[in-house]
């Protein structure tokens, strides 16, 4: 577990949801969803498909809009700004600021396939945060040697590896330095042989970083390593959070008790169902 | 191949000059109004998609021939405006199949995965920075062989300028009729050739532009 204890009492959240409602059409799928993370919190939100998980996550990357409620970044709205005394609608400026607090992993890795792996990370560093290009091509390289990519700089995404790509994905999030990191199911799309490489790169960003992480898992063994705090979600709605221990040993509601036997019994899907099984043994 | 003399080339090649020419510069303009009408169709304001939306309509609504006798007949009337036959001709060409062409463009565009996108707004990319540097080269690659076909299409089309005055090569090879129908055989063989010569030159250029847009992605 990790040794920072991120909810010391003088902490404030880096962000809060405050009654998240997003629908979709007539379909709700998130109630009044409130969630805070404090800096450098590593937190795995948990749970059945389809019960929100994807949602939380977009929408504080602002790829979705609340249809109510309030979602804040270190103090500053998502969706509106302040303007003449009252809270208007947020223009492309503000949410630009906002989001640059903000990094997400993505399932499928959305690498760009016309530039290189290096242009790939540097991309942005030199034209959204403006800086050198010989400067940005050096903390790329860094950044590449730290996922284990440095002599593929110069191979295009379609050369690579499943697990390449994905660890390519994590190294152009994390070299734009956001205070809170969203990995949404960042392991799903792989071959199973893919999928340690990937996690052992993240447990060793979650390991020495003062940033936040939202890990959106089905990889019940990961979340208890890296996690300070699991949530599980059902429904739209946090169900139940606590610490790993918390969750998994001793589960309150019957209705994470029955997902958490699902994989325990290794009938879903045996792989991970495996992985917790061993975990719970400790 | 006596009959296929070569007595009939050099007033066909000066024809051919003029057709080239204008595709050239035809293309050039429509190329431009393509990506103009297309970038515009998928723009959040709605003025400009109806602006853009009404150019492609009437243009791919109405004939070529009808556009260019306007722009070189009626509009003179109309507006106090002359254009050269050249001029006119271009104009009505890039107008004609650039309103083609942005349909090829926009629905490129629209065809970049939606993951591309979301990937450039978590990277906090600005809407500019995004087209430009990512969604348009990956279109890119995938418009070439929609404008590949249209360029052939204008090729052809320049056939009828000859009606406004110009003399291209279809004009050259109807002159040269007039004088001896005993060699039209000969006189259309000629056209056939040269014609193809130009498309699959298109052709090839299309090619390489292909090929250098995949450099590296294999
Ligand atoms: N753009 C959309 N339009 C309509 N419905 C959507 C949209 N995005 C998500 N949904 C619905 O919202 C619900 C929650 O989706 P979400 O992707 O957040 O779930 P999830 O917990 O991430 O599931 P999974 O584990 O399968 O990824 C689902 O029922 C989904 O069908
Ligand atoms: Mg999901």
């Amino acid at each position: 577990m990790s040794q920072n204890n991120p909810k010391d009492e003088h902490d404030k959240p880096l962000v809060s949801y405050r009654k998240i409602t997003k629908s979709f059409g007539d379909r709700t799928v998130l109630k009044e969803l409130d969630l805070d993370v404090y800096p450098g919190e590593k937190i795995a939100l948990i749970g059945p498909s389809g019960s929100g998980k994807t949602t939380i996550a977009r929408l504080l990357m602002t790829l979705e809009k609340p249809t109510s409620g309030t979602i804040e970044v270190e103090g500053e709205m998502l969706w509106l700004m302040p303007r003449k005394g009252k809270l208007v609608p947020a223009n492309e400026k503000h949410l630009h600021r906002v989001r640059s607090k903000i990094g997400m992993v993505f399932q499928h890795f959305n690498l760009f396939p016309h530039m290189t792996i290096q242009r790939n990370v540097t991309e942005a560093l030199v034209h959204v945060l403006k800086i050198p290009k010989s400067e940005a091509d050096e903390r790329a390289m860094r950044m590449l040697e730290r996922v284990g990519l440095q002599e593929h700089t110069n191979h295009y995404p379609s050369q690579l590896s499943g697990g390449q790509k994905q660890r390519v994905a994590i190294a152009r999030a994390l070299v734009m330095q956001p205070s809170v990191m969203l990995f949404d199911e960042v392991t799903s799309a792989l071959d199973p042989e893919l999928v340690g490489e990937v996690l052992d790169v993240i447990k060793g960003i979650a390991s020495q970083g003062e940033m936040a992480m939202i890990l959106i898992t089905h990889e019940m063994d990961f979340a208890r390593d890296v996690a300070d705090r699991i949530l599980f979600t059902d429904g739209g709605v946090i169900v139940e959070e606590g610490t790993p221990e918390q969750v998994f040993q001793n589960p309150q509601s019957p209705r994470l008790q029955t997902f958490l036997s699902r994989f325990l019994n290794g009938s879903s899907d045996g792989r991970t169902g495996s992985r917790v099984a061993a975990g719970a043994e400790q | 191949m006596e009959w296929l003399s070569l007595d009939l080339l050099p007033p066909l090649l000066r024809g051919f000059k003029i057709t080239l020419l204008l595709t050239l510069c035809s293309i050039a303009v429509a190329l431009c109004c393509a990506f103009l009408a297309g970038l515009a169709r998928i723009s959040k304001y709605a003025w400009l998609r109806g602006v853009a939306t009404a150019y492609v309509e009437v243009f791919r609504g109405t004939s070529l021939l009808v556009q260019l006798f306007w722009i070189y007949f009626a509009l003179p009337m109309l507006l106090d405006i002359q254009f050269s036959a050249l001029a006119a001709a271009v104009l009505a060409l890039g107008l004609n199949y650039g309103a083609y062409g942005s349909e090829v463009v926009r629905s490129s565009i629209l065809s970049v995965p939606r993951g591309q996108i979301e990937a450039t707004i978590a990277l906090n990319m600005t809407v500019y920075h995004r087209m430009r540097r990512v969604i348009l080269p990956q279109a890119w690659s995938m418009m070439l062989p929609g404008f590949g076909n249209l360029q052939i299409e204008l090729l052809k089309g320049t056939s009828l300028v000859y009606l406004i005055t110009l003399t291209d090569l279809t004009y050259q090879g109807m002159m040269l009729r007039s004088y001896d129908l005993s060699r039209t055989a000969a006189i259309f063989a000629w056209l056939l050739i040269l014609y193809f010569i130009a498309a699959y030159a298109l052709t090839l250029f299309i090619r390489f532009a292909e090929r250098r847009a995949a450099a590296g992605r294999g």
